[in-house]
């Protein structure tokens, strides 16, 4: 049997390898993660122009054999055939940025060094056009001693040159070995490197001129902040306004379903662990998923253009100041949407203490999952009036809420940097792209990876965790006299957690409510709302809208108290669990629960006297 | 005349003539190296950010480069003769 030939796409950062890597496998690609470390495997199939297969896997940028973080270790493990759930690429397809070839070269230099079958892609060559720079491939080639082909990858230039060279090279029957990297004078590769692009360019004006007018704008001490803090605005107000009719659909599809299950399936265990279980916890959870794809959208757009850098750069100072530096900017702007692809996103962040610190703050930015519960409880207690002429009161509330959430975060960080994961303050080193137009394709496919990833996860983690909390609620079932939720397990932990929550204001309801939604912070509303309906002494008091209900029950200072514990509990399953993996151990998810609910509970309970010694 | 990175006016071509590698941490040497920081190479400062002019954007070879005013002194430039 012969396996499929592998080919490996290596190259700098910024070589716009991914979209050269989508153009040639186009939407068949798997995305998984190497063995015992989180870094992304992304594999795909090319076809050879005689229609043979090929397996191509692109591996995470990097700038030379020397690792400086996890992703370019897995890299370097690949190109020598040491990596873990990788056999030896028969091939390396290394993509240099014309515009940046001094610096990319090195990089090359080092790889051609290994002696596997290598073809190189001068890519973004309509770009350094762009910049006045004009750059012989048939020079390059002569010098490197391997096929150079100019291509243009969001614009499918150079394809098939590029295939039928990678044919040739996967073709010799050879069996090659790495050699050994010389332990080269790093600056000697340097200088050839650099001695290689003079040559092979063949005319220079200046420099990068379109990427350095934008950055004048864009870096600006007036402008700057202001572009920064629109586009932010842009994108939140976006991510609200656009999702509201696709989460309406995915609802009703929920709904419908339900209603489907409960007509065809009798009555008993089975059917309740379906429609209420099953159908109600996944649905509570895939209701997000419109939000989450648009804060995405943004994301990959911003990050498409070279904006992003941009961000970080303009977020480090007031970054340094908690002990972190614009590297954790992305991965928090994520977890407004959901703390798990934030949290997944640190992996970019090179200090082992910078990412862990950064992964435990990630819980503290307001997700969406957290609306829901903010909008029942604003709404039921703050009347929709305008406050000081122009900002409706429930609005500013809720913007407070989110202003808690970031400065919880920032006094959060500065505190773990000074005792848990204190160390040396880093730098903040960081290569900023040259601007570019983003391409459709790269977007959406960016989001549809992000969307299975999102709808494998509550297919199984959130599918779970629904499951047994259904079995908490469900069982043991009620002796007579009895409410389901009194004699269930989870109404027996209710009751030993209200003697928790009773100083700050909580009733047991609310402790019956915070169990389930540890599930998923949303499923607290509709806790509650099962709690109050059982509850409710006749029909009439049963079919009162929540809020109403919520406005009868509960005092103010109680529903203050709730709205800030949110802010702060760390309650999402899926949350812990992503921090297991990315940490790889108990240890920091179990701080995490720690300290988060430590600082929950505090904080609620200060806000419930507060608001009681005040009289509200 | 030789001063360091961090003193450099913004928009004044220069040529990096001596870096202090022993004042980095192995980790920021060996990302510098990777950045194409070198001696002999052409550089500019562009920008810095707002509010106090830090972190600075930096031009080297064809290349931008964020990095801190911290990490740009141990970077010894010298202007080009106008």
């Amino acid at each position: 049997m012969t396996t499929i030939p592998l080919v490996a796409v290596v190259g700098n950062p910024n070589a716009g390898k991914s979209a050269l890597f989508n153009m040639l496998t186009g939407a068949r690609q798997k995305v998984g993660n190497y063995p015992g470390v989180t870094v992304e495997r992304k594999a795909g199939r090319l076809f050879l122009p005689d229609g043979r297969p090929i397996e191509l896997v692109d591996l995470p940028g990097a700038y030379s054999l020397e690792p400086s973080s996890p992703d370019e270790e897995v890299t370097r493990d690949v190109v020598l055939g040491k990596q873990d759930g990788e056999r030896l690429p028969d091939a390396l397809l290394l993509v240099l940025d014309a515009t940046n070839l001094d610096n990319h070269l090195r990089f090359a230099l080092q790889l051609i060094d290994l002696g596997l079958p290598t073809v190189v892609a001068l890519n973004m060559v309509d770009l350094a056009r762009r910049d006045g720079l004009e750059i012989d491939p048939q020079i390059l080639e002569r010098e490197l001693g391997v096929p150079v082909i100019a291509t243009v990858a969001v614009r499918r230039r150079g394809t098939d040159e590029l295939r039928e060279a990678i044919s040739e090279a996967v073709t010799a029957a050879r069996v090659v070995r790495p050699r050994p990297v010389a332990v080269e004078d790093f600056t000697i590769v340097q200088r050839r490197a650099r001695a290689i692009a003079r040559k092979a360019t063949i005319s220079e004006t200046a420099v990068r001129r379109t990427t350095q007018l934008l950055d004048s704008i864009a870096l600006h001490p007036v402008a700057g902040p202001i572009i920064f803090l629109t586009i932010m605005f842009l994108m939140f107000q976006a991510v609200f306004a656009w999702a509201v009719a696709p989460a309406e659909w995915i609802d009703a599809g929920v709904v419908s379903l339900q209603t489907m299950a409960t007509g065809t399936l009798n009555e008993g265990p089975i059917r309740s662990l379906l429609v209420d279980g099953i159908l109600a916890g996944v649905g509570a959870v895939i209701v997000f998923l419109p939000q989450i794809l648009i804060l995405f959208f943004f994301i990959l757009l911003l990050e498409a253009t070279g904006y992003m850098v941009r961000a970080a750069f303009l977020m480090d100072r007031l970054m340094a100041r908690v002990g972190l530096s614009g590297h954790a900017f992305i991965p928090l702007l994520s977890s407004f949407a959901c703390a798990v692809p934030g949290i997944m996103a640190t992996r970019s962040i090179e200090d082992p203490k910078h990412r862990l610190t950064t992964i435990l703050i990630a819980p503290l930015m307001t997700c969406s999952a957290r609306l829901p519960v903010y909008t029942m409880i604003i709404g039921a207690f703050f009347p929709d009036r305008a406050v000081a002429g122009a900002f409706g009161l429930q609005g500013l509330v809720l913007f407070g809420l989110y202003v808690a959430g970031v400065f919880g975060a920032l006094i959060a960080a500065l505190f773990l940097r000074m005792t848990v994961t204190r160390g040396t303050p880093r730098g903040f080193l960081l290569e900023m792209p040259k601007y570019q137009l983003p391409q459709l394709r790269d977007i959406v496919l960016g989001l549809w990876q992000r969307a299975l990833i999102f709808l494998k996860r509550a297919g199984t983690i959130i599918l779970v965790s629904t499951v047994v909390l259904w079995a908490l609620l469900s069982y043991p079932q009620p002796k007579a006299g009895e409410t389901a939720l009194e004699s269930s397990i989870a109404g027996k932990i209710a009751s030993g957690l209200e003697v928790l929550v009773r100083p700050i204001g909580f009733n047991h309801e609310i402790a019956l409510a915070l169990i389930p939604a540890m599930a998923a912070r949303e499923v607290a509303v509709s806790a509650l709302a099962t709690a109050y309906s059982i509850d409710a002494e006749d029909e009439a008091a049963a079919e009162q809208p929540l809020k109403e209900q919520l406005r009868g029950r509960w005092s103010l200072p109680t529903a203050l108290a709730f709205l800030v514990w949110f802010v702060f509990a760390p309650q999402c399953l899926s949350t812990i669990a992503v921090t297991r993996r990315e940490t790889n151990g108990w240890k920091w998810p179990a701080f995490m629960l720690g300290y988060l609910f430590t600082l929950a509970w505090l904080a609620a309970g200060a806000t419930f006297w507060t608001a009681t010694a005040l009289g509200l | 005349m030789s001063l360091s990175l961090d003193k450099l006016p913004f928009r004044t071509p220069a040529v990096v003539t001596a870096i202090d590698w022993s004042r980095l941490s192995d980790t920021d040497a060996r990302r510098l190296r990777n950045l194409g920081f070198d001696e002999g190479v052409a550089i500019e400062a562009l920008h810095g950010a707002p509010f106090g002019k830090d972190p600075l954007a930096i031009r080297i070879g064809r290349m931008t480069v964020a990095m801190r005013r911290a990490q740009a002194q141990v970077i010894m430039v010298e202007q080009k003769a106008a």
